[in-house]
């Protein structure tokens, strides 16, 4: 027999189930309970960076709206640093980075407002493109899902991104690129994800 | 240049071992049927966006956060099963991940949820929240104190049962290490009927996520208590670290 190796294994996941809000999102569920709720306010009052909204809904494959996701978010600020002692920088005071979102139950859109995130180093030195992670869990999704949301304003970064490219398909990337438009002055980008079919998001195992 | 090693905390991640999780795709709990992707995940190897990730401290939660027995009792306390629940975080290392936020959510002692979206018949509890956080320690020990959750019928086949358990989220300090889970207790027989427990394809792994019972850590005449370790994906060593980021 070879010697053992000691290491632990990881925990094994589980789906969230249908009242993942009641942990993560009590509001939504329909109480009350904290003093404060965690990830609402993702950039805070002070940073940089250009406001924006960024909104979209989850598609099953049956091309339905998924209206019980939660997502978390997790972005650096306009200055490509995270809110994290190996972030590779400060950040503005409040700004955490970090935020969840919960669908609304009837439609299945979410919407979260933040700043746009700057380009961020990545491996070997290879600046990686403007991009918002996102991790979505939900009932019947049984390991959170993990992909990363660009902008399609930063065509060119976009086009030299280490992540993106190692996409193979090309096709397949764009499910990765949210598209910019206007309201009341306002710039917002709309997102969707797909969880199946033609068009089906990236999505990484990180 | 010469490669550089790194301070621990910048370390890279194991690779998740997906032998041990579920796939997506586990047709006998059904709503993973429309909802599980079928390309292949693209594999990334660690950059600063997936090995950094939120941090929280003490002034994010409120120290009665952890307690689910009075953090929602209105004129007395739930009923139920008074239980502890306690262990620690750790990594696949077995070093303890400190100051990472812990959230449950559960059922009450009737099985049934406080959320809008529950109807089953089982009685609300009007003491009985179900959601608790709380933040570990330097040791990665965290504990809660709450009432039992019953076991619950779902809509999968026409007579699926939910063995008692408990939600747990953890952070860790990567976003790599980001999980979802659920606890379960020893000795519960739907366990091994429970169509999303056995999403898990790996015995071993079912086992980790069984609570057992821990008749040191009850407080007798008031509460007994059950242990449970979460463990999250381990950092490499610093010895042979490559270089993440060049100039
Ligand atoms: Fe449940």
């Amino acid at each position: 027999m070879p010697q053992k190796l000691d290491y632990l294994r990881e925990s094994a996941s589980q789906t969230a189930g249908p009242y993942v809000h009641i942990g993560l999102a009590p509001g939504a569920a329909g109480f009350d309970i904290y003093e404060q709720e965690l990830g609402w306010d993702i950039a805070g009052p002070n940073a940089t960076g250009e406001r924006i909204r960024v909104e979209g809904v989850v598609i099953d494959g049956i091309g339905s709206p998924v209206k019980d996701v939660l997502l978390e978010v997790w972005q650096a600020n306009a200055n490509g640093h995270y809110a994290h002692p190996d972030g590779g920088g400060p950040v503005e005071d409040g700004f955490r980075g970090w935020g969840r979102v919960i669908t609304d139950f009837e439609t299945g859109e979410w919407a979260f407002d933040t700043i746009k995130p700057g380009p961020v180093m990545g491996r070997n030195g290879r600046m990686m493109a403007p991009h918002l992670n996102l991790w979505i869990v939900a009932r019947g999704i049984n390991i959170g899902l993990n992909t990363r949301m660009y902008f399609d304003d930063e065509a060119e970064a976009n086009a030299t991104d280490p992540v993106i490219n190692l996409i193979e398909w090309e096709k397949r990337r764009a499910t990765l690129i949210a598209k910019r438009s206007e309201r009341d002055g306002k710039p917002v980008y709309r997102f969707d994800i797909r969880l199946q079919g033609d068009d089906e998001t990236v999505f990484f195992d990180i | 240049m010469s490669q550089e090693t790194k301070p621990k905390s910048e370390a890279e991640f194991y690779q998740r071992d997906r032998r041990l999780h579920p796939p997506a795709l586990t047709p006998d709990y059904k709503t993973s049927v429309a909802r599980s992707p079928r390309y292949s995940m693209i594999s990334l190897q660690n950059s600063i966006s997936e090995m950094t990730g939120p941090v929280f401290g003490h002034n994010d939660i409120d120290p009665v956060d952890n307690d689910l027995i009075s953090n929602y009792a209105k004129a007395g306390d739930p009923v139920g099963e008074r239980i502890i629940v306690h262990g620690r975080v750790l990594d696949e290392n077995a070093h303890p991940v400190r100051n990472t936020l812990v959230e449950i959510w559960q059922a009450n002692a009737s099985g049934r949820y406080r959320h809008k979206k529950d109807n089953y018949l089982g009685a609300l509890d009007p003491n009985f929240g179900g959601c608790g956080r709380t933040i570990t320690d330097e040791n990665g020990y965290y504990f809660f104190r709450t009432i039992k959750p019953g076991a619950y019928p779902w809509r999968n086949w026409v007579n699926n049962w939910r063995p008692a358990h408990i939600h747990v989220s953890v952070f860790g300090s990567g976003f790599v290490q980001r999980l979802i889970t659920q606890l379960y207790f020893e000795g519960d027989p739907l366990i091994p009927l429970c169509p999303i427990v056995k999403t898990i394809p790996d015995p071993d792994a079912i086992e980790q996520l069984i609570a057992k019972l821990d008749l040191n850590s009850t407080i007798p005449l008031d509460s007994i208590a059950y242990k449970f370790d979460i463990v999250l994906r381990g950092r490499r060593s610093t010895l042979f670290e490559n270089r993440l980021e060049g100039n």
